[in-house]
């Protein structure tokens, strides 16, 4: 067995612990952390959060890969050619049940008539059973609905006493803080918490209560059927979450580097500086954007196109090619947030403590490290959090025209770009749809929502357009 | 006043300059001509002979930037980047790349005339329905239709676009038989067409743009004047549809402007799914087929949009509030 650390896999880690490291910086900073603690006690914010949270365990899991050690005769040491990941090792059993063709959700028999023979040789057109979905059944058609029934009431049996479980576990924690269990259990039922734990548990026991019947479902039927080559739904679902996740956090952190450093030093220096600066991002925003990236991308297949030994495995060259994309979304729209970190800079350098710290002697540099730079930092993380979703939108509509993720990879367009033809099938095949559908409104629901709250928390102009119905007792205005 | 239009001439001049030099060297340097001769006349073994042939045939059998065989002014004009460009500037945009056959300019002519088709009324009716909307909101602040209004908005701006392509074309197109799956057809004929391809593109930007205008207004409510306005006995719908909605007209001018460009250049998605043979279309068809004379003119053809539409939206600003002078 060999570890492979992706390139896409090395900058989400890298990304994982700068956020631990920006977490580690909002506790020592009272600040900051009073800021956090407001998007925290938001209870849409936190519930938001926590499914994001959910997401990003799921994206972890699959950015860690590794390639298997193949048995040699000679007993060299070979590596296989694909590339695995963690979650593709805990999905092992249902990338293994791998079907002809299209079934539906948790179907016995395929979807498509085929000849078959029966026992007396006789060929007859009918549906063909599945070599796994439901293969544990004699006969289907009486047993599979008690079968389905009893595998899901067990799954919801088992979400509800992890939900239970997870209440007890917080009870437990807030025992000593409420004056014992029974005032701790009614604070939580009345939403009487410092942070909104009962919408937090809720959310919870709702994504535990879902994933019960369909983990308990999972190991002996296709949960959301099968696609044209007999692959799992669920399974590319799953694996699309990261696609998602890395080309939201990707390309926004991409953008940073040069929207912050321009724009701080447009603000700062003014004159020619800021001349020049201001006709960089105009130009580069006068290109509609899907063009110009459509361009860099063309660009970057004809280079790969002609360098095709760069790469060892399938794995590498599609990763590598998706984090090209991430380049490319963050090169082409840093003109938005240079515009905004530009525009405040312009704003701060006039206030006295930076008139101050020139008068001290202060140098150029240390004033725009010091002073400036952590002052736009608000800006920079709302736009962050936004944007986030909204790549996740982008990624779905460049797979479409034929410039997104390479189409080996796993994504949510990728499904999307399949789903269109299934759909004017006759009968329809929508599972595949509704899969992508389901795991990606959630995905996007829960970054908007989360990014609302960063936004109301960082921006007091922006919380003017809350509603009032949101509030909750004890939590600030 | 003079002043502001050369200014501006110039700007937008030296805006176009660049983003020509930008994506010239973003092509031609990646991928050198005898590579696009290699990837356009297709098949293994391609004879140094073709490629010059094609070479020729196209135009591309110069140096790049600079050809130091020349004397004189010759260096630089006799180059590709020089005749390139300069035919761009003259809106003379050659022939495609891959088929000679295709005269970009005149498919252009022809092609945004469909594109326009279908942007035009879905900015106006995008505009007015968006504005309608958020004025419906913030009339109702505070309540529950204000807050599910919202949850609403968030719901169907967390939805991508191609969900409700699909979903429409499943449900008007194949359930319903209201309008035809996809197709074109000019003349009056078109409307049936384009229907569900508007009302589609219309759901899908209703929740942000609704969004963004309520908390414009929100913000626009918070001012004097519409106290003033208000202890003056008018009515609240007179306060909103009189006071407010003007006032909030330059940021909305700004946010609606941004679309200005896509009105001539079309959607790349529903043109696509819809079959409509408009510009959008013909991009997508130029970036599978790899055609990079037609990528490169559409770039420049949405920079020029750009520099004019935002020179537009300057005039709007005028026009909505006299306070603001062209200087």
């Amino acid at each position: 067995m060999k570890f492979v650390l992706l390139w896409t896999d090395l900058a989400l880690w890298l990304l994982t612990a700068a956020v631990l490291a920006y977490a580690w910086r909002v506790k020592a900073h009272a600040n900051l952390r009073a800021t956090w603690q407001r998007v925290l006690r938001d209870p849409v914010a936190a519930c938001a959060g926590v499914v994001m949270a959910l997401f990003l365990l799921v994206t972890l899991a699959d950015s860690l890969h590794l390639r298997r050690a193949l048995p040699t005769a000679d007993g060299s040491v070979v590596y296989d050619t694909r590339t695995l990941s963690a979650l593709d090792l805990l999905l092992a059993r249902q990338i293994a049940m791998r079907e002809v063709s299209y079934s539906l959700p948790l179907g016995t028999h395929g979807f498509n008539k085929e000849g078959l023979e029966d026992a007396a040789g006789a060929v007859r057109r009918d549906y063909p059973r599945l070599q796994f979905g439901g293969a544990h059944l004699a006969d289907p058609a009486t047993q599979w609905a008690d079968d389905v029934a009893r595998r899901a009431g067990t799954g919801l049996l088992g979400g509800l006493a992890a939900a239970l479980a997870l209440a007890t576990l917080i009870v437990a924690g807030l025992a000593r803080r409420h004056g014992g269990w029974r005032p701790a259990l009614a604070d939580l039922a009345a939403d009487r918490t410092v942070y909104p734990l009962r919408a937090i548990l809720l959310t919870l026991a709702a994504v535990l209560l879902l994933a019960g019947p369909v983990i308990a479902l999972m190991p002996h039927y296709h949960v959301f059927g099968t696609d044209r080559t007999g692959n799992d739904v669920l399974v590319q679902a799953l694996k699309s979450v990261r696609t998602a996740f890395v080309i939201g956090a990707l390309s926004t952190l991409a953008t940073l580097p040069f929207a912050v450093l321009l724009g701080v030093l447009a603000g700062y220096y003014k004159g020619w500086v800021d001349e020049a600066i201001q006709y960089v991002y105009t130009t580069l925003s006068s290109v509609p954007n899907v063009l110009l990236i459509a361009a860099c991308v063309l660009m970057v297949q004809v280079f790969f196109d002609k360098n095709p030994d760069l790469f060892e495995t399938a794995a590498e060259r599609s990763d590598l090619k998706m984090l090209m994309l991430c380049l490319i979304l963050g090169l082409t729209g840093w003109a938005g947030l240079c515009r905004l970190v530009r525009a405040e800079t312009l704003k701060l350098r006039e206030l006295d403590y930076v008139q101050a710290a020139t008068a001290f002697g202060v140098g150029d540099l240390r004033i725009m490290a010091r002073h400036i730079a952590p002052n736009v930092m608000h800006l920079v993380l709302i736009t962050v959090v936004l944007s986030f979703s909204e790549l996740i939108l982008y990624e779905a509509v460049l797979t479409y025209i034929g410039v997104g993720v390479d189409p080996l990879m796993n994504s949510f367009g990728s499904m999307i770009n399949l789903a269109r033809a299934e759909m004017s099938r006759d009968p329809v095949v929508w599972w595949s749809f509704a899969a992508a559908f389901g795991f990606m409104v959630g995905l996007v629901l829960a970054a908007n929502l989360f990014a609302d709250g960063v936004r109301d928390a960082f921006d007091p102009k922006s919380r003017l357009a809350r509603s009032r119905l949101l509030r909750r007792r004890g939590a600030d205005a | 006043m003079l002043g502001f239009v050369l200014r501006r001439l110039g700007y937008g001049l030296a805006i176009l300059v660049g983003v020509n030099l930008f994506t010239f060297i973003l092509f031609f340097s990646v991928n050198t001509p005898d590579d696009m001769a290699r990837l356009n006349i297709g098949g293994k073994r391609v004879t140094q002979e073709q490629i010059e042939k094609w070479k020729t045939e196209r135009g591309y059998d110069k140096p790049l930037y600079y050809d130091a065989g020349k004397a004189g002014a010759q260096r630089v004009t006799h180059t590709i980047l020089w005749e390139r460009s300069v035919s761009l500037f003259a809106l003379d945009f050659g022939r495609s790349d891959a088929r000679q056959a295709i005269n970009i300019g005149h498919e252009i002519k022809v092609r945004m005339g469909v594109s326009l088709q279908l942007a035009l009324p879905l900015f106006i009716l995008q505009v007015i329905v968006s504005v309608a909307f958020a004025l419906l909101l913030v009339f109702f602040r505070h309540s529950r239709i204000d807050f599910w209004g919202v949850v609403l908005c968030v719901l169907m701006l967390s939805i991508s676009s191609l969900f409700y392509i699909i979903v429409g074309q499943f449900l008007f197109a194949r359930l319903l038989k209201l309008v035809p799956m996809n197709g074109f057809a000019p003349g009056l004929d078109a409307a049936k067409f384009l229907a569900l391809p508007i009302l589609l593109s219309l759901l899908s930007r209703l929740g942000g743009e609704a969004r963004l205008y309520r908390a414009m207004f929100l913000e626009e409510m918070g001012k004097d004047y519409v106290r003033t306005a208000r202890a003056k006995g008018l009515s609240e719908g007179r306060v909103l549809g009189r006071h407010v909605l003007r006032n909030a007209l330059i940021p909305i001018i700004t946010s609606a402007g941004s679309y200005l460009p896509y009105v001539f250049l079309g959607s790349l998605v529903f043109e696509s799914f819809f079959g409509i043979p408009g510009l959008g279309a013909f991009v997508i068809e130029a970036i599978t087929g790899q055609d990079f004379a037609i990528v490169r003119t559409m770039v420049f053809l949405g920079a020029l949009l750009y520099i004019a539409s935002n020179a537009l939206i300057d005039i709007a600003y005028t026009w909505v509030d006299p306070r603001v002078r062209l200087q």
